[in-house]
Protein backbone atom coordinates (compact mmCIF):
# COMPACT_ATOMS: atom_id res chain seq x y z
CA UNK A 1 0.00 0.00 0.00
CA UNK A 2 2.52 2.85 0.80
CA UNK A 3 4.64 1.28 -2.18
CA UNK A 4 1.78 1.45 -4.23
CA UNK A 5 1.25 5.21 -2.48
CA UNK A 6 5.13 6.42 -3.15
CA UNK A 7 5.49 5.66 -6.58
CA UNK A 8 1.88 7.17 -7.22
CA UNK A 9 3.03 10.64 -5.68
CA UNK A 10 6.65 10.59 -8.14
CA UNK A 11 4.37 9.56 -10.68
CA UNK A 12 2.68 12.85 -9.95
CA UNK A 13 5.92 14.79 -9.07
CA UNK A 14 6.66 13.67 -12.76
CA UNK A 15 4.10 15.29 -14.99
CA UNK A 16 4.43 18.56 -13.06
CA UNK A 17 2.53 21.26 -14.36
CA UNK A 18 2.78 24.95 -14.59
CA UNK A 19 5.20 26.52 -11.78
CA UNK A 20 3.74 28.63 -9.18
CA UNK A 21 6.12 31.54 -8.94
CA UNK A 22 8.52 33.02 -6.10
CA UNK A 23 8.53 36.71 -6.94
CA UNK A 24 10.96 39.09 -4.69
CA UNK A 25 10.00 42.76 -5.25
CA UNK A 26 12.44 45.76 -5.61
CA UNK A 27 11.38 49.07 -4.57
CA UNK A 28 13.42 51.63 -6.23
CA UNK A 29 14.12 55.32 -5.76
CA UNK A 30 16.63 57.21 -7.74
CA UNK A 31 17.60 54.37 -9.57
CA UNK A 32 18.39 52.35 -5.68
CA UNK A 33 16.66 49.84 -3.94
CA UNK A 34 14.88 52.04 -1.19
CA UNK A 35 14.51 49.48 1.80
CA UNK A 36 17.52 48.35 3.64
CA UNK A 37 18.43 44.79 2.68
CA UNK A 38 20.45 42.86 4.78
CA UNK A 39 22.27 40.26 2.48
CA UNK A 40 25.97 39.39 3.48
CA UNK A 41 28.36 39.29 0.68
CA UNK A 42 26.71 42.32 -1.29
CA UNK A 43 29.06 44.57 -2.79
CA UNK A 44 26.60 47.36 -2.89
CA UNK A 45 23.05 46.58 -0.95
CA UNK A 46 21.20 49.58 -2.90
CA UNK A 47 22.49 48.61 -6.36
CA UNK A 48 19.06 46.82 -7.66
CA UNK A 49 21.27 44.95 -10.51
CA UNK A 50 23.12 43.69 -8.09
CA UNK A 51 20.39 42.27 -5.88
CA UNK A 52 18.22 41.09 -8.84
CA UNK A 53 21.08 39.03 -10.11
CA UNK A 54 21.34 37.33 -6.51
CA UNK A 55 17.22 36.81 -6.15
CA UNK A 56 18.08 35.19 -9.60
CA UNK A 57 20.81 32.99 -8.14
CA UNK A 58 18.59 32.12 -5.38
CA UNK A 59 15.68 30.52 -7.65
CA UNK A 60 13.79 33.51 -8.16
CA UNK A 61 11.06 33.21 -10.70
CA UNK A 62 10.63 36.34 -11.66
CA UNK A 63 11.54 39.75 -10.37
CA UNK A 64 9.01 43.33 -9.89
CA UNK A 65 10.33 46.92 -9.93
CA UNK A 66 8.66 49.51 -8.40
CA UNK A 67 10.01 52.24 -8.92
CA UNK A 68 8.24 54.98 -6.25
CA UNK A 69 11.18 58.05 -7.37
CA UNK A 70 8.45 61.62 -7.40
CA UNK A 71 10.96 63.57 -9.90
CA UNK A 72 11.00 64.75 -13.32
CA UNK A 73 14.25 62.31 -14.26
CA UNK A 74 12.34 59.42 -13.16
CA UNK A 75 11.54 58.17 -16.30
CA UNK A 76 15.32 58.16 -17.52
CA UNK A 77 16.67 56.43 -14.41
CA UNK A 78 13.96 53.53 -14.85
CA UNK A 79 14.99 53.07 -18.80
CA UNK A 80 18.31 52.69 -17.48
CA UNK A 81 17.77 50.45 -14.70
CA UNK A 82 16.16 48.05 -16.66
CA UNK A 83 18.35 48.46 -19.56
CA UNK A 84 20.85 47.55 -17.34
CA UNK A 85 18.59 44.72 -15.60
CA UNK A 86 17.86 43.21 -19.11
CA UNK A 87 21.84 43.02 -19.60
CA UNK A 88 22.68 41.42 -16.51
CA UNK A 89 19.16 39.13 -15.89
CA UNK A 90 18.27 35.45 -17.66
CA UNK A 91 14.58 35.57 -15.80
CA UNK A 92 11.49 37.34 -16.80
CA UNK A 93 10.89 41.15 -15.53
CA UNK A 94 8.02 43.68 -14.58
CA UNK A 95 8.33 46.95 -14.10
CA UNK A 96 6.12 49.43 -12.54
CA UNK A 97 5.90 53.14 -10.84
CA UNK A 98 4.12 55.85 -12.45
CA UNK A 99 3.76 54.60 -16.00
CA UNK A 100 0.80 56.72 -17.74
CA UNK A 101 1.16 56.53 -21.75
CA UNK A 102 1.72 53.72 -24.40
CA UNK A 103 4.98 55.37 -24.99
CA UNK A 104 6.27 55.15 -21.53
CA UNK A 105 5.44 51.40 -21.95
CA UNK A 106 7.10 50.99 -25.32
CA UNK A 107 10.38 52.79 -24.02
CA UNK A 108 10.45 50.46 -21.10
CA UNK A 109 9.70 46.97 -23.20
CA UNK A 110 12.41 48.03 -26.09
CA UNK A 111 14.84 48.94 -22.86
CA UNK A 112 14.71 45.26 -22.18
CA UNK A 113 11.43 44.30 -19.80
CA UNK A 114 8.75 41.62 -20.24
CA UNK A 115 6.25 43.75 -19.07
CA UNK A 116 4.62 46.77 -17.53
CA UNK A 117 2.99 47.33 -13.87
CA UNK A 118 0.17 49.47 -14.38
CA UNK A 119 -1.84 51.16 -11.15
CA UNK A 120 -3.13 54.77 -10.55
CA UNK A 121 -2.91 55.54 -14.16
CA UNK A 122 -5.55 52.63 -15.19
CA UNK A 123 -7.98 53.47 -12.79
CA UNK A 124 -7.90 57.38 -14.35
CA UNK A 125 -7.62 55.53 -17.64
CA UNK A 126 -8.89 52.35 -18.42
CA UNK A 127 -8.11 52.54 -21.92
CA UNK A 128 -5.05 52.50 -21.66
CA UNK A 129 -4.85 48.80 -20.49
CA UNK A 130 -6.65 48.02 -24.07
CA UNK A 131 -4.07 50.66 -26.03
CA UNK A 132 -1.20 48.80 -23.98
CA UNK A 133 -2.41 44.97 -24.84
CA UNK A 134 -3.71 45.91 -28.69
CA UNK A 135 0.05 47.37 -29.04
CA UNK A 136 2.03 44.79 -26.91
CA UNK A 137 0.09 41.87 -26.28
CA UNK A 138 -1.55 40.71 -23.10
CA UNK A 139 1.24 39.07 -21.91
CA UNK A 140 2.97 42.57 -21.68
CA UNK A 141 0.17 44.08 -18.80
CA UNK A 142 0.08 43.32 -15.72
CA UNK A 143 -2.60 45.55 -14.31
CA UNK A 144 -1.67 46.41 -10.98
CA UNK A 145 -4.50 46.69 -7.89
CA UNK A 146 -4.27 47.80 -4.38
CA UNK A 147 -7.64 46.72 -2.68
CA UNK A 148 -8.55 47.29 0.81
CA UNK A 149 -12.17 46.06 2.84
CA UNK A 150 -14.34 48.41 2.93
CA UNK A 151 -17.43 46.94 4.69
CA UNK A 152 -18.38 43.78 3.50
CA UNK A 153 -16.50 44.35 0.26
CA UNK A 154 -13.17 45.73 -1.04
CA UNK A 155 -12.43 48.95 -3.18
CA UNK A 156 -9.85 50.01 -5.19
CA UNK A 157 -7.27 52.49 -3.47
CA UNK A 158 -4.83 54.68 -5.38
CA UNK A 159 -1.92 57.13 -5.16
CA UNK A 160 0.23 53.67 -2.95
CA UNK A 161 -3.02 53.48 -0.98
CA UNK A 162 -3.99 56.40 0.22
CA UNK A 163 -6.93 57.18 -1.55
CA UNK A 164 -10.17 55.22 -1.98
CA UNK A 165 -11.69 55.46 -5.31
CA UNK A 166 -14.61 53.79 -4.03
CA UNK A 167 -14.81 51.56 -7.65
CA UNK A 168 -15.69 47.68 -6.26
CA UNK A 169 -11.54 45.87 -6.45
CA UNK A 170 -13.44 42.74 -7.95
CA UNK A 171 -15.30 44.42 -10.44
CA UNK A 172 -12.62 46.12 -11.38
CA UNK A 173 -10.12 43.25 -11.52
CA UNK A 174 -12.75 41.60 -13.75
CA UNK A 175 -12.61 44.65 -16.13
CA UNK A 176 -8.90 44.96 -16.45
CA UNK A 177 -9.04 41.12 -17.31
CA UNK A 178 -11.95 42.49 -20.44
CA UNK A 179 -9.97 45.10 -21.53
CA UNK A 180 -6.95 43.08 -22.37
CA UNK A 181 -4.66 42.89 -19.01
CA UNK A 182 -2.42 39.71 -19.03
CA UNK A 183 -2.03 39.56 -15.18
CA UNK A 184 -3.11 41.28 -12.12
CA UNK A 185 -1.14 41.90 -9.29
CA UNK A 186 -2.99 41.99 -6.37
CA UNK A 187 -1.90 43.73 -3.34
CA UNK A 188 -4.28 43.80 0.25
CA UNK A 189 -3.75 47.08 1.51
CA UNK A 190 -5.11 45.66 4.97
CA UNK A 191 -2.24 43.00 5.32
CA UNK A 192 0.90 45.38 3.06
CA UNK A 193 3.11 44.93 5.77
CA UNK A 194 1.83 43.19 8.45
CA UNK A 195 3.47 39.76 8.16
CA UNK A 196 0.11 38.37 9.06
CA UNK A 197 -0.88 36.45 5.85
CA UNK A 198 -2.50 37.39 2.55
CA UNK A 199 -6.17 38.06 2.18
CA UNK A 200 -7.11 34.55 1.22
CA UNK A 201 -10.56 35.23 1.45
CA UNK A 202 -9.83 38.11 -1.56
CA UNK A 203 -7.59 35.79 -3.25
CA UNK A 204 -9.85 33.06 -3.44
CA UNK A 205 -12.34 35.42 -5.08
CA UNK A 206 -10.69 37.20 -7.54
CA UNK A 207 -9.68 33.40 -8.78
CA UNK A 208 -13.25 32.26 -8.95
CA UNK A 209 -13.96 35.67 -10.84
CA UNK A 210 -10.83 35.77 -13.47
CA UNK A 211 -8.82 33.62 -15.90
CA UNK A 212 -5.52 35.43 -15.85
CA UNK A 213 -3.01 34.55 -13.32
CA UNK A 214 -3.46 36.37 -10.19
CA UNK A 215 0.04 37.29 -7.82
CA UNK A 216 -0.66 37.51 -4.59
CA UNK A 217 0.69 40.44 -2.58
CA UNK A 218 0.78 42.16 0.73
CA UNK A 219 1.14 40.03 3.86
CA UNK A 220 3.96 37.54 3.41
CA UNK A 221 5.93 36.60 6.71
CA UNK A 222 6.21 32.96 6.87
CA UNK A 223 6.52 30.27 4.09
CA UNK A 224 3.31 29.12 5.50
CA UNK A 225 1.64 31.71 4.18
CA UNK A 226 2.70 31.75 1.05
CA UNK A 227 1.95 28.18 0.70
CA UNK A 228 -1.71 29.10 1.69
CA UNK A 229 -1.64 32.08 -0.52
CA UNK A 230 -1.91 28.67 -3.09
CA UNK A 231 -3.68 26.05 -1.49
CA UNK A 232 -6.48 27.95 -0.28
CA UNK A 233 -6.24 31.18 -2.36
CA UNK A 234 -5.10 29.89 -5.58
CA UNK A 235 -2.98 32.30 -6.21
CA UNK A 236 -0.27 31.27 -9.44
CA UNK A 237 2.60 33.57 -7.74
CA UNK A 238 3.54 35.22 -4.55
CA UNK A 239 5.09 38.28 -4.61
CA UNK A 240 7.22 39.68 -1.08
CA UNK A 241 9.85 41.90 -0.49
CA UNK A 242 10.53 42.43 2.82
CA UNK A 243 10.73 38.62 3.97
CA UNK A 244 13.31 38.38 1.13
CA UNK A 245 15.64 41.21 1.12
CA UNK A 246 16.13 40.69 5.74
CA UNK A 247 16.63 36.99 4.56
CA UNK A 248 13.76 36.09 7.03
CA UNK A 249 12.88 33.49 4.43
CA UNK A 250 15.90 31.80 1.95
CA UNK A 251 13.69 31.34 -1.68
CA UNK A 252 15.37 28.18 -1.60
CA UNK A 253 13.95 27.01 1.35
CA UNK A 254 10.13 28.47 0.49
CA UNK A 255 10.38 26.58 -2.94
CA UNK A 256 11.24 23.04 -0.82
CA UNK A 257 8.53 23.61 1.21
CA UNK A 258 6.06 24.65 -1.43
CA UNK A 259 7.27 21.63 -3.44
CA UNK A 260 6.82 19.13 -0.37
CA UNK A 261 2.86 20.57 -0.09
CA UNK A 262 2.27 19.75 -3.43
CA UNK A 263 2.68 22.85 -5.17
CA UNK A 264 4.99 22.36 -8.20
CA UNK A 265 7.96 24.69 -8.26
CA UNK A 266 10.84 25.23 -10.80
CA UNK A 267 13.81 23.33 -9.15
CA UNK A 268 17.23 24.56 -10.34
CA UNK A 269 18.90 21.12 -12.02
CA UNK A 270 21.40 23.25 -13.58
CA UNK B 1 29.24 34.71 -36.76
CA UNK B 2 25.98 34.38 -35.78
CA UNK B 3 22.83 36.52 -37.45
CA UNK B 4 20.20 37.78 -34.97
CA UNK B 5 16.85 38.60 -37.43
CA UNK B 6 16.04 41.32 -37.13
CA UNK B 7 12.36 42.58 -37.68
CA UNK B 8 9.28 44.30 -36.22
CA UNK B 9 7.98 40.98 -34.61
CA UNK B 10 11.76 40.46 -32.82
CA UNK B 11 12.69 40.58 -29.37
CA UNK B 12 15.82 41.88 -30.02
CA UNK B 13 17.15 42.81 -26.99
CA UNK B 14 16.81 40.30 -24.78
CA UNK B 15 17.84 37.75 -26.91
CA UNK B 16 20.98 39.99 -28.30
CA UNK B 17 21.59 40.37 -23.97
CA UNK B 18 21.34 36.47 -23.78
CA UNK B 19 24.06 36.54 -26.73
CA UNK B 20 26.13 39.41 -25.21
CA UNK B 21 26.06 37.14 -21.35
CA UNK B 22 27.69 34.08 -23.46
CA UNK B 23 30.37 35.90 -25.22
CA UNK B 24 28.87 35.47 -28.32
CA UNK B 25 30.30 36.94 -32.02
CA UNK B 26 26.83 37.94 -33.62
CA UNK B 27 25.52 40.71 -35.84
CA UNK B 28 21.53 42.10 -36.28
CA UNK B 29 20.02 40.91 -39.80
CA UNK B 30 17.12 42.60 -41.77
CA UNK B 31 17.96 41.53 -45.59
CA UNK B 32 19.08 38.11 -47.01
CA UNK B 33 22.63 39.36 -48.33
CA UNK B 34 23.24 39.94 -44.64
CA UNK B 35 21.71 36.88 -43.56
CA UNK B 36 24.10 34.67 -46.45
CA UNK B 37 27.29 36.01 -44.45
CA UNK B 38 26.30 34.57 -41.53
CA UNK B 39 27.39 30.92 -40.02
CA UNK B 40 24.00 30.12 -37.81
CA UNK B 41 20.86 31.99 -37.86
CA UNK B 42 18.74 33.09 -34.80
CA UNK B 43 15.18 33.53 -35.62
CA UNK B 44 13.46 34.99 -32.61
CA UNK B 45 9.57 36.61 -32.81
CA UNK B 46 6.69 37.79 -30.51
CA UNK B 47 3.02 38.44 -31.15
CA UNK B 48 0.71 38.03 -33.77
CA UNK B 49 1.59 35.20 -36.09
CA UNK B 50 0.16 36.52 -39.16
CA UNK B 51 1.85 39.59 -38.58
CA UNK B 52 5.38 38.20 -37.79
CA UNK B 53 4.94 36.96 -41.33
CA UNK B 54 4.08 40.11 -42.89
CA UNK B 55 7.04 41.67 -41.53
CA UNK B 56 9.29 39.03 -42.49
CA UNK B 57 7.76 39.39 -45.84
CA UNK B 58 8.85 42.70 -46.48
CA UNK B 59 12.70 42.10 -46.94
CA UNK B 60 12.45 38.62 -48.44
CA UNK B 61 13.74 37.22 -45.31
CA UNK B 62 10.75 34.51 -46.02
CA UNK B 63 11.82 33.16 -49.29
CA UNK B 64 15.13 33.36 -47.78
CA UNK B 65 14.75 31.31 -44.59
CA UNK B 66 12.77 28.63 -47.07
CA UNK B 67 16.15 28.01 -49.22
CA UNK B 68 18.81 28.28 -46.88
CA UNK B 69 20.85 25.12 -46.13
CA UNK B 70 22.21 27.33 -42.23
CA UNK B 71 21.65 26.18 -38.93
CA UNK B 72 18.56 28.09 -38.28
CA UNK B 73 17.25 28.86 -34.30
CA UNK B 74 13.73 29.70 -34.26
CA UNK B 75 12.61 31.12 -30.28
CA UNK B 76 8.75 31.34 -29.73
CA UNK B 77 6.56 32.82 -32.57
CA UNK B 78 9.73 31.93 -34.69
CA UNK B 79 9.42 28.35 -34.48
CA UNK B 80 6.16 28.65 -35.00
CA UNK B 81 6.63 30.26 -38.30
CA UNK B 82 8.57 27.46 -39.15
CA UNK B 83 5.57 25.07 -39.60
CA UNK B 84 3.22 24.67 -42.87
CA UNK B 85 0.86 27.31 -40.67
CA UNK B 86 -1.14 28.59 -37.28
CA UNK B 87 -4.45 28.81 -36.52
CA UNK B 88 -3.70 32.36 -35.67
CA UNK B 89 -5.15 34.88 -38.56
CA UNK B 90 -5.12 31.56 -40.15
CA UNK B 91 -1.54 32.45 -41.78
CA UNK B 92 0.07 30.72 -43.65
CA UNK B 93 3.37 29.73 -42.34
CA UNK B 94 7.36 28.92 -43.95
CA UNK B 95 6.39 25.53 -44.18
CA UNK B 96 9.74 24.00 -43.24
CA UNK B 97 8.00 21.52 -40.50
CA UNK B 98 4.49 20.45 -41.33
CA UNK B 99 2.27 20.89 -38.91
CA UNK B 100 -0.67 23.41 -37.79
CA UNK B 101 -0.08 25.85 -34.99
CA UNK B 102 -3.52 25.28 -32.47
CA UNK B 103 -4.89 27.72 -30.00
CA UNK B 104 -5.30 26.32 -26.30
CA UNK B 105 -8.69 25.66 -25.26
CA UNK B 106 -8.91 28.85 -22.75
CA UNK B 107 -11.80 26.25 -21.05
CA UNK B 108 -9.26 24.14 -19.80
CA UNK B 109 -6.80 26.51 -17.95
CA UNK B 110 -5.42 30.02 -18.12
CA UNK B 111 -4.23 31.29 -21.72
CA UNK B 112 -1.94 32.46 -22.48
CA UNK B 113 0.33 29.50 -21.09
CA UNK B 114 3.04 31.93 -18.98
CA UNK B 115 5.34 30.72 -16.70
CA UNK B 116 7.79 28.35 -16.07
CA UNK B 117 6.77 24.63 -17.03
CA UNK B 118 9.28 21.36 -17.39
CA UNK B 119 9.58 19.61 -20.87
CA UNK B 120 10.01 15.95 -21.58
CA UNK B 121 12.75 15.20 -23.85
CA UNK B 122 11.81 12.86 -26.65
CA UNK B 123 15.09 12.59 -28.69
CA UNK B 124 18.36 13.49 -28.16
CA UNK B 125 19.44 15.74 -29.80
CA UNK B 126 23.00 18.61 -30.08
CA UNK B 127 20.47 21.40 -28.83
CA UNK B 128 19.51 19.58 -25.48
CA UNK B 129 23.01 17.96 -24.43
CA UNK B 130 23.19 18.38 -20.53
CA UNK B 131 19.15 18.85 -20.31
CA UNK B 132 17.29 16.27 -18.63
CA UNK B 133 13.61 15.59 -18.69
CA UNK B 134 11.64 17.80 -15.77
CA UNK B 135 14.24 20.64 -16.51
CA UNK B 136 11.54 24.05 -16.54
CA UNK B 137 11.49 26.95 -19.08
CA UNK B 138 10.02 29.99 -19.46
CA UNK B 139 6.79 29.93 -22.09
CA UNK B 140 4.74 32.96 -22.94
CA UNK B 141 1.94 32.08 -25.98
CA UNK B 142 -1.24 31.27 -26.55
CA UNK B 143 -0.93 29.23 -29.41
CA UNK B 144 1.01 25.33 -30.25
CA UNK B 145 2.74 23.11 -32.09
CA UNK B 146 1.23 19.82 -31.65
CA UNK B 147 2.90 16.80 -30.82
CA UNK B 148 4.49 14.86 -34.28
CA UNK B 149 7.25 12.76 -34.90
CA UNK B 150 9.76 15.73 -35.60
CA UNK B 151 9.43 16.61 -31.71
CA UNK B 152 12.78 16.06 -29.83
CA UNK B 153 10.81 17.58 -26.29
CA UNK B 154 7.36 18.39 -25.46
CA UNK B 155 5.66 20.26 -22.39
CA UNK B 156 2.21 19.38 -21.00
CA UNK B 157 -0.49 22.22 -20.80
CA UNK B 158 -3.93 21.62 -21.73
CA UNK B 159 -2.63 19.16 -24.03
CA UNK B 160 1.34 17.32 -25.24
CA UNK B 161 2.44 19.67 -27.51
CA UNK B 162 6.02 20.10 -28.85
CA UNK B 163 8.37 22.63 -27.03
CA UNK B 164 12.04 21.54 -29.05
CA UNK B 165 11.87 20.98 -32.57
CA UNK B 166 14.10 19.81 -35.12
CA UNK B 167 14.09 18.81 -39.03
CA UNK B 168 16.43 19.27 -41.08
CA UNK B 169 18.75 22.19 -40.56
CA UNK B 170 15.78 23.59 -38.85
CA UNK B 171 15.27 23.95 -35.10
CA UNK B 172 12.96 25.66 -32.80
CA UNK B 173 11.99 26.32 -28.99
CA UNK B 174 8.45 27.11 -28.38
CA UNK B 175 9.94 28.79 -24.73
CA UNK B 176 12.13 31.57 -24.34
CA UNK B 177 15.66 30.54 -23.71
CA UNK B 178 16.83 33.98 -23.36
CA UNK B 179 14.90 34.49 -20.05
CA UNK B 180 14.96 30.46 -19.33
CA UNK B 181 18.06 30.89 -16.32
CA UNK B 182 20.82 28.83 -16.79
CA UNK B 183 18.96 25.78 -18.63
CA UNK B 184 17.96 28.37 -21.03
CA UNK B 185 21.56 29.80 -21.41
CA UNK B 186 22.86 26.27 -22.13
CA UNK B 187 20.80 25.59 -24.75
CA UNK B 188 21.37 28.82 -26.38
CA UNK B 189 25.30 27.50 -26.03
CA UNK B 190 24.42 24.91 -27.42
CA UNK B 191 23.50 25.62 -30.84
CA UNK B 192 26.30 27.84 -30.97
CA UNK B 193 28.45 24.95 -30.38
CA UNK B 194 26.17 23.31 -33.42
CA UNK B 195 27.22 25.68 -35.58
CA UNK B 196 30.66 26.43 -34.72
CA UNK B 197 31.02 22.13 -34.19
Amino acid sequence: MDQFFLFYASFFDQITMLTKRIIPCLDIKNGRTVKGVNFLGLRDAGDPVELARRYSEEGADELVFLDITATLEKRKTLVDLVTRVAREINIPFTVGGGIKTVDEIEELLKAGADKVSLNSSIVKDPDLINRASDAFGAQAVVAAVDAKRTGNSWHVFIKGGTEDTGMDALEWMKETETRGAGEILLTSMDRDGTKQGFDLDLLKLVNEQVTIPVIASGGAGTIQHCIDAVKTGNADAVLAASIFHFKEIEIADLKADMANSGIPVRNMAL
Amino acid sequence: MIALIKYRAGNIASVSNALDRLGADYFLADTPDQLETADGVIFPGVGHAGAAMESLKENGIDEWLQQTKKPVLGICVGMQLLYDSSSEGDTKALGLIPGRLEKFDSNDAKVPHMGWNVIHIKQDHPLLKGINSGEHFYFVHSFYAPETSDAIATCDYITDFTAVVSKDNFAGVQFHPEKSGKAGARVLQNFLDHVYG
